[in-house]
């Protein structure tokens, strides 16, 4: 008997044939929808208009200072394991103007004007689970203090998300030490499990939400199996077992606070160029500066908002100069952040174990490995309060 | 005699004596005498010999460095409570610095040449004496520091 | 093809990100290089409600934003107070402004002093430098509820008797019965007759009961860094002890991250904190 809607929870086996019917059906809502296809050697998160733009029958190898697309030898449309830029470029713009403000001349007041342009609504199909928890991290950075950007809030609530789960984990993987992976379990409208071998090329849908339901409604499919829930149930565990890195996270804050003066941050300082890359592809980091500029009359100004990095000098700058001067303190501050103190400010680590910052660190500075030799040498320093004291 | 007893009480209570015996402190206070000093008046100079020390009761007391062409610069303003003077402990028994009183001054005076001679064959005395006189030359040093830093310079907006 | 659908909740929710218009009401010149701004909104009459110890951030038009601490009195929300030093472009861009020109302003942000948690006990202001600005609020609140408050000791130090801020105030408190209030210069310029030494000498001295005193210590690092030993010493407890940090600012919302300081955001989790609080890691290197 065939079922023709699914319901919040409810799964659906989607033919590869109409996977283009999802699309379809999201262009017709009104979302630009957003997927992996291939650009400049890599995978990248891009607008798309078809199952053609996906990156069918690639993957990548991945590893310290390492990036190269591969062939696979199945023609898996998510057979990649992650983009070197995440989501974070669209609800989190790189570059964002903030306001104008306006004068006829020298002499005269000036107003204020805000943004109040519209906002894409964006369907992001792809979402891997560490990506989706750091879409739920940064909305708590943006939505849940005291103040709120109302723009993230906007574009993020707006937004709606196919995740996938992935069937493989990649060589700098380590979701699942960070407990962000490999599985989605929340926070998507639809989730994709992609079930491909010689007799079949299927998605395993799951719905998330209401609005994943109606969207469901144009897209054929037929009732999930048990066997096909069990599929699903293997290729999570395969994936979890293989993992490319392992972090110890045993009560890493204290861990990481103790040891603020350990040898290890002098050795990770000696190879860090402090180049920030890790922080540009890390899809939780958020740190932003603003630029004041004017027009040639001067009566035109603006103010951008431009992703910043702490490991830049500027970045801790108070008169006189930087309270972080010393590469070994930008690291430490990076590391520290995303690990320890990020679980104080937010409730969770700011790392969900995607792997990026191996990755695309030119010189292969791996945080698992740093984490590792930390703990093979703690050093402990409970008092540090009177250090510098004369 | 009543000034002896007051000064010995007030040497008891003071820091500077903590944990010397009573009987050496009775000792002290027999090489001690009240001092007054009128505002302007200077306490001593640079280059007389330290013979000497006070603890200040009443009053406040700029060390001071003079320049021929700026005067008298003060370096440190000491106060009720404070102890003035360590150059008698320590060779060569000079005074490094001009005291002056900036205001009307009361001090307790006490013989440093008489303690000296003393501490050389009571070392006990003498290690507590140099304890307490070093606790007061690393305050200074440190007050010292601060001020050579420019401490203030650099503050928020 | 871009579906970009009709779409702007922004509208709904108040943007922390956008300064309201205010006009120079006054700029004073207070020391050397430094200066007090009187501002009130440009839109028509409203107070400006803060807390002693909040900031706000400026605007110059094109040039750029500074967080600088409100240092007026809040128990007068009419009039905006600031007081700042020229420093850096937006600063001095500040320092030219004159009467009725306008400048942004977003605020009020940050924490305050615990002037609530102070009454009943002792109160001992230790500033430094221009960190009596930042303060300053929070003696005008003690002073308007005087009868709150047990002892009240203002030590403030500053380099020479040139860069004593608001100074005739200064000798105004100073005359009062019910203030003590000590000041103290690292270097005597004629015709200076008062302290000459670092601030924390006027510590041991001061008259306050140490385990019933609250200190409330605004200044640079390194000051507050031997003004808290110097309390610590005379038996002042960490969790009565509070200072007002400063760090690189640009939002003061949380979002841009620059001000993180351990982990806190000054911004938002401070300026002011309990030093008992942020002792673990506070005067380490490089944080």
């Amino acid at each position: 008997m065939t079922q023709t809607t699914l319901r919040v929870n409810e799964h659906g086996l989607v033919q590869h044939a109409d996977l283009q019917h999802l699309i379809t059906a999201l262009h017709d809502k009104g979302y630009q929808v957003i997927g992996p296809t291939l650009q400049d050697s890599a995978v990248v998160y891009d607008e798309i208009d078809s199952i053609a733009d996906l990156p069918a029958g690639w993957t990548d190898e991945q590893d310290g200072g390492t990036y190269r697309l591969k062939r696979r030898d199945d023609a898996a449309l998510f057979g990649y394991t992650n983009s070197p830029q995440s989501w974070k470029k669209f609800l989190h713009p790189p570059r964002r103007r903030l306001w104008q403000a306006q004068r006829e001349d020298a002499e005269s007041d000036f107003v204020f004007m805000p943004e109040n342009g519209t906002l894409p609504r964006y369907a992001f199909l792809g979402v891997r689970a560490c990506e989706l928890n750091a879409i739920a991290i940064q909305n708590t950075v943006f939505t849940k203090g005291p103040f709120i950007d109302p723009m993230f809030k906007a574009l993020h609530d707006a937004a709606f998300i196919v995740a996938v789960n992935c069937i493989q984990a990649g060589g700098t993987c380590f979701c699942a030490s960070m407990d962000s992976g490999p599985h989605v379990h929340s926070g998507f409208d639809l989730a994709l499990t992609e079930l491909i071998d010689a007799d079949r090329h299927v998605f395993l849908v799951e719905v998330g939400s209401r609005r994943g339901a109606e969207i469901m409604e144009q897209v054929p499919f037929e009732p999930a199996q048990e066997h096909d829930l069990a599929a699903v149930r293997r290729i999570e565990s395969a994936v979890a077992d293989d993992m490319g890195r392992t972090m110890d996270t045993t009560d890493i804050k204290q861990f990481l606070y103790d040891n603020v003066n350990h040898p290890r941050w002098d050795d990770v300082a000696n190879r860090c160029l402090t180049c920030s890359n890790c922080t540009i592809v890390c899809p939780t980091c958020f740190c932003t500066t603003v630029e004041d500029v004017t027009d040639l009359t001067g009566n035109q100004a603006e103010r951008w908002q431009r992703w910043d990095s702490c490991f830049t000098l500027d970045f801790a700058y108070i008169h006189g100069g930087s309270v972080r001067a010393l590469a070994r303190d930008r690291y430490r501050q990076w590391m520290t952040h995303k690990l320890a103190s990020w679980i104080d400010q937010f409730d969770s680590s700011g790392c969900v174990g995607c792997g990026r910052c191996i990755t695309w660190c030119p010189v292969g500075i791996d945080i698992t490995e740093e984490v590792h030799a930390m703990r093979e040498s703690d050093t402990t320093s409970a008092e540090i309060s009177t250090l510098n004291m004369v | 005699m009543t000034t002896v007893e007051s000064i010995e009480s007030v040497l008891e209570r003071h820091p500077f004596f903590k944990d010397i015996e009573p009987r050496l402190v009775h000792q002290m206070a027999e090489h001690a005498s009240l001092s007054s000093f009128e505002t302007g008046q200077m306490i001593f100079r640079q280059g007389e010999a330290a013979n000497q020390f006070y603890i200040i009761s009443k009053g406040q007391v700029a060390l001071e460095v003079f320049a021929p062409q700026q005067g008298a610069i003060p370096l440190m303003t000491l106060s009720d409570g404070d102890v003035l003077g360590w150059s008698w402990l320590f060779e060569p028994y000079i005074w490094h610095l001009d005291a002056r009183a900036m205001v009307e001054t009361q001090t307790i005076t006490l013989d440093g040449a008489g303690l000296r001679a003393e501490c050389d064959h009571n070392h006990e005395l003498g290690y507590h004496l140099m304890k307490h006189s070093v606790e007061i030359v690393v305050q200074r040093l440190q007050a010292a520091l601060m001020q050579v830093i420019d401490v203030y310079g650099l503050k928020k907006q | 093809m871009t579906a970009t659908v009709a779409h702007s909740p922004t509208r709904n929710l108040p943007n922390p990100m956008l300064p309201n218009p205010y006009r120079v009401q006054r700029v004073r010149k207070e020391t050397q290089d430094t200066f007090t701004l009187e501002l009130e909104p440009a839109n028509g009459q409203s107070d400006f409600h803060f807390a002693a110890g909040q900031f706000n951030m400026l605007y110059i038009f094109g040039v750029g934003e500074v967080p600088i601490s409100i240092s007026g009195d809040p128990g007068k929300p009419r009039k905006l107070v600031h007081t700042t030093r020229a420093v850096g472009v937006v600063t001095s861009a500040m320092q030219q402004l004159k009467r009725d020109d306008m400048v942004g302003v977003r605020g009020p942000f940050g924490n305050d002093w615990p002037v609530v948690e102070a009454q009943g006990k002792d109160v001992v202001i230790v500033a430094g430098g221009l960190g009596l600005a930042p303060v300053r609020p929070a003696l005008y609140h003690v002073l308007n509820h005087r009868e709150k408050y047990d002892n009240v000791v203002l030590l403030y130090g500053t380099r020479t008797p040139n860069d004593i801020l608001y100074r005739r105030e200064v000798e105004k408190w100073r005359a009062r019965l019910d203030v003590d209030v000590h000041v103290t210069v690292d270097r005597a310029i004629h015709p200076w007759r008062g302290n000459v030494g670092v601030v924390t000498r006027l510590i041991p001295k001061s008259p306050f009961d140490h385990l019933n005193a609250v200190a409330m210590i605004c200044g640079p690092e390194v000051m507050i860094r031997f003004t808290v030993l110097e309390l610590e010493r005379r038996g002042v407890l960490p969790d009565n002890i509070f200072i007002s940090m400063e760090r690189n600012m640009k939002c003061a919302t949380g979002f841009c991250g620059h001000c993180q300081w351990g982990p806190n955001f000054v911004c938002k989790d401070g300026p002011v904190f309990r030093y008992s609080e942020i002792k673990p890691f506070f005067g380490q290197r490089g944080l």
